[in-house]
Order: structure tokens, then sequence, then C-alpha cells
């Protein structure tokens, strides 16, 4: 018993010093950043690494303000994530509604056309999704990020799978009450799929929050760019300001670290819904 | 049947088509907003794309027929061979990495231990974290000069030569994995996880009376009771891995992002040949190489799924 005891004593030691391991590679990037960001230029590259007890340098966080056009950085990209993430949303679980509980000709044609392209990355159809784009004199524009990310197959595919488990005698009593299919989708079927309709938040807000291609492609006007292209440009022309890069970084991580923590539990179960089902 | 009665039939039939009408109707209704939109810039743009591979097109001239012509000079060109040389090594070596680094995490933080919810928010942070945020911390961890964090560590704890990192031909590869592993292995940790949890408890338990070790029952219980997750995450990763662009970008692109031949991939030489070089036939040649390759590795998954629905 007492040898028993002393095993599971030293694997639970494993265990945490595993943990700690783990804990190091993870978070000292983010440490790094963080007290980066607080440093002259100079002082970043001295040996041994300061950590601790040095004199925060705030004013990296002023500076960045004026240095680049983070303010309007920041807005272009809430404005877009914001209307993205909302269209998404709305039209995604819109057309999943049909395709999860109403009988029409074709409904099965229309779905597999999006299953279909669900294996196509984003990749293969960029050029020509642009050249179309800049046809209709969309490039350079704002409009076009927002139809790049509004109108995903994913979407349609996730709010589906939710709404199929949800019953359809809950429907068909709705609709002997006399309800139309517009209310049931209004009042019943919104209000059951929150847990899906989190995780599509989820996805879309950080995928548009983060996105670099799309806005590397499309957007030209300085004014226009969005915080990650904006970051990485000030980078490129600044790359000796290791303290206000790292100042930059830390910024444009707070709204995804927010939004993470206030839904994390609908982003894993998102995660593992696609999973388990396939 | 009397006149009448088919009267009353046919009056019957068109009486349900046109309420069928009214709710094939509104089902379009709700389809329509996200289909126009999907049909219009995904749909169409994709079938261009198959088009656009068979032409010399610039854009703004006449495009013009050229039947394989781009598919044969794709093969012959060497940053576009670099570029699938590269990309293939990459996911070689990340997709195996990966997927044992995000399973012993799995692993790791299903057992009943304090701080749980901690330590799976840390190990999946990266994943969700701009990439250009983190990439700039890379970069100065990884800088090749001495004073970089990881050339300290090489320097004093491991007592080896610093290295150049992605500044060297021979190492720009190996520091792309392994940011590629840190970043993204939350990720699949979680699917782990779910795979995990859905392994029944009697298992452990049967294998315990027949006097299993923990060794044992990793490697007779839980290993091939994962078998189906770890299929999804091969397949998940190995598509993701092809896809591989912003990354390559942001550690290996000069201060104008040119990337060169030791670490080009597909993605960004579709992305070079279409928006720098306006060759839109041989970037859509080069799309459809990246189309092929995903669809095979697609119509594996199909296939390993229809056999794991039939255990």
């Amino acid at each position: 018993m007492s040898s028993k005891t002393t095993n599971r004593r030293i694997g639970k030691v494993i265990i945490y010093i595993f943990l700690v391991i783990l804990a190091l590679i993870m978070l000292i990037p983010f440490v790094w950043m963080i007290t980066a960001s607080l440093k002259l230029n100079k002082d970043i590259f001295v040996i041994p690494y300061a950590w601790l007890g040095f004199e925060p340098r705030w004013q990296n966080y002023i500076d960045i303000w004026t240095k680049i056009p983070l303010a309007k950085y920041a807005l272009n990209t809430v404005k877009l994530t914001l209307i993205v993430t909302l269209l998404q949303i709305l039209t995604s679980s819109f057309a999943a509604y049909a395709f999860a509980k109403l009988q029409f000709k074709g409904r099965n044609l229309l779905f597999l056309a999006y299953i279909a392209t669900i294996a196509v990355p984003w990749q293969v159809y960029m050029v020509p999704q642009f050249i179309f784009m800049r046809k209709l004199g969309l490039a350079d524009t704002h409009l076009a990020i927002i139809i790049l990310q509004a109108f995903s197959a994913f979407g349609v595919f996730l709010m589906r799978q939710f709404y199929e488990g949800i019953p359809d005698s809950l429907c068909e009593a709705a609709r002997i009450d006399g309800m139309s299919e517009y209310k049931i989708y209004a009042k019943i079927m919104l209000p059951l799929s929150k847990p899906a309709l989190s995780t599509l938040v989820i996805f879309t807000f950080v995928n548009t929050w983060n996105d670099f291609l799309g806005p590397l492609i499309y957007l030209t006007t300085d004014s226009k760019k969005t915080l990650q292209i904006g970051i990485k440009m000030f980078i490129s022309q600044y790359s000796a300001e290791y303290g206000l890069i790292m100042a930059a970084s830390v910024l444009s991580l707070i709204p995804v670290l927010i939004v993470f923590m206030a839904l994390q539990k609908y982003f894993v179960a998102g995660i593992t819904t696609g999973a388990v089902k396939g | 049947m009397s006149n009448e009665a088919a009267m009353t039939q046919a009056r019957r039939t068109k009486g349900m088509s046109a309420r069928e009408r009214k709710r094939a109707l509104v089902a379009y209704s709700f389809i329509a907003p996200n289909f126009i939109g999907f049909a219009v810039f995904t749909l169409g743009p994709i079938i261009l794309a198959f088009i656009m591979a068979f032409t010399e097109w610039d854009g703004s001239n006449p495009m013009k027929f050229i039947g394989i012509g781009n598919f044969s000079s794709l093969f012959a060109n060497d940053r576009f061979v670099a570029a699938l040389k590269n990309t293939i090594v990459y996911s070689l070596f990340t997709v195996p990495l990966t997927l044992v680094a995000a399973l012993g995490l799995a692993i790791l933080l299903n057992q009943k231990i304090k701080g749980r919810t901690f330590f799976r928010t840390v190990a999946f942070f990266p994943y969700v974290a701009s990439l250009v945020a983190v990439a700039a911390v890379w970069n100065m961890l990884f800088t090749p000069s001495k004073g970089g964090l990881m050339n300290q560590l090489l320097m004093n704890v491991f007592h080896t030569e610093p290295l150049k990192w992605a500044a060297a031909p021979n190492t720009v590869m190996l520091t792309i994995i392994l940011f590629s592993i840190w970043k993204n292995m939350g990720y699949y940790m979680v699917i782990y996880l779910a795979g995990l949890q859905g392994i029944s408890e009697d298992l452990y338990e049967a294998a315990s009376l027949d006097g299993a070790n923990s060794w044992q029952k990793f490697w007779y219980v839980t290993l091939p009771q994962l078998k189906p997750t770890t299929f999804f995450v091969t397949v998940m990763l190995t598509i993701s891995c092809f896809k591989i662009y912003d990354i390559v970008y942001m550690l290996a692109g000069g201060s104008n992002g040119v990337v060169n031949k030791s670490a080009i991939v597909l993605v960004y030489y579709i992305y070079e040949e279409a928006f720098r070089n306006w060759k839109l036939g041989s970037a859509s040649a080069a799309a459809l190489v990246l189309f092929a390759i995903v669809l095979v590795i697609t119509l594996i998954q199909f296939r390993g799924e229809k056999n794991y629905a039939n255990d």
C-alpha cells in the first residue's frame, strides 16, 4: 500500500514538473513581450535580461499612439470585426434554419454547394476573387473585406449542425399555433442556439481581428489599414524600436484576450463538436 | 376516373403546389442573403480559378488560353519547386511534432490537478493571439545576435554555438516549425481532450483488474481508443500546414515582405505571382496544385471516417 502511495506521489510531482515547464514555454514569450514593452530600446538586449526590478517606462504606451495612427487602425479593425461578425451570425443562422427545418426543392443541392467549398481553401480562389472585386470597384475598400468574411460556408454548416439537434416537434407545434417561419426562427430557434452562436461569434471575431492576408491584398491606402497590417508596417519601418513594437503588440492582444476569456467555455465546446461529429 | 373527380384532383394538386410554392419561397428567403453572397463571391471565383489556370492573363489585357502551359512552366520554375518542397518539408515535421505535443498536453491536462483550467487556457491562448504580435516577440527571442534569449539559452545552458535562426537558410525552416508548433498545439490539445473524455472509465477499470500499469493502460487503452481523433487531427493539421503563409511572411519575410528560396511556401508563391508579378494564370495554376493536394487529403479523410463509422 505505502509503495503505491509513494508511487502516486512521485507521479504527481512529475506531472507538476511538466506543468511548470509547459507554463514557462507558453508564457515566457508573453511575459517577455510585456516587460520589453516597458523598457528603453537599449535595455532590451542587455544580458542577463531583467525580468523584474526595472523602472517601467510607461511612455512607450503613450508614444505608440502618436508614432503611428494606431487609433485609426484600431477603429478600422473594430468596425470591420463588428460588421462581419454581425452579418455572419445573421445570414448563417438564417440560411441554416431553412436547411435544417424547412422542406423545399433543391435543398440538398444547395447544401452540397456549401459542403463542397468547405474543402477549398480560400488561398485557392483568392486571386480570381480579388480580380472580380476590383472589377466591381471594391479594391481598397472596407466593403471588400466585409464581403470576404461575412458569407462563409463554415457558419452555415456549424449552425445547421446545431439546429438539426433541436427536435422538429418544437417547430411543428409552433406552426400549428399559427406562427410564421420567421417568427419560429426569431422566437424559438435563435434563443435556443446560444452555444452555437457563441462559437460562431468567437471564431468570426478572432478570424477577422487577426486576419492578415485579406487586408494585405485589398487595402492599399494607409488610413484604411487594420491593426495587424498597421503594426506589421510599423515593425518593418522601425525595426529597432523594440519597446514600441512590443507595446503595440500588447495592445493588439487585449481585445482578443477579453473576448476569449468571456466566451472561452463555448469556444472549447465549439471546437469539440466540430471534431467529434467530424 | 370521372371527369369531375379528375378536376377536383387537379385542383387539389394545384392548391397543394401553390402552398408548397409559398413554403419554398419562404425557405429561399431564408437562404438568399447568405447564398447570394456566397455564390457571387466564393462559388464564382472558385469556378474562375479553374478557368484562369489555363490562361495567360495580367488582369487588364485580354485573357489568352494556353492550355496546360502554366503547369509545365510551374515545374520548371525553381521558386515554385522550392515552394512545393518547403511546404512538404514543413508539413512532414510540423504534423507529427504538433500531434505528439498536443496529445501529451491533453493527457497532462486531463489529470485531476489544481489549476487545470488555468493551464488549459495558457496552452490554448497562443492559438487565438494575434500572429503579428506573437511573431514580433519570436523574432526578438530568436534574434540571430548573441543577446537573444534563445541564443543565451543555447550558449549558457546547452553550451552550444548560437544559431542564426530565421536569418540563415539552414535554420529558417526550423524556426518556422518551432513557432508553428508552439502557436497551434493548444488547438489540437482541445480536440484530444474531447477524445480522452469520450473513453469509457470501464475500459481503464478492466485494464486495472488485469494488472495493467499506467504505461500499459496508455498503450493498450488510450491510444487505440483515440485512433479516430488522431486521424481527424492528422488530416486537419496536414491541410492547415499546406495553407501556411502568414507565419513565413512574419518570420522570414524581409522588411519588404519578400521571402527567399529557403523559406518560400506554396501560398506565398501564389501571392507573389499574382500580386507582385501579375501573372494571374500562373498563380491560379499553382493554386490548383494546392487544391489538388488538399482534395486528396480530404478524400482520405472521407474514406477513413467511413471506416471508423463502421467500427
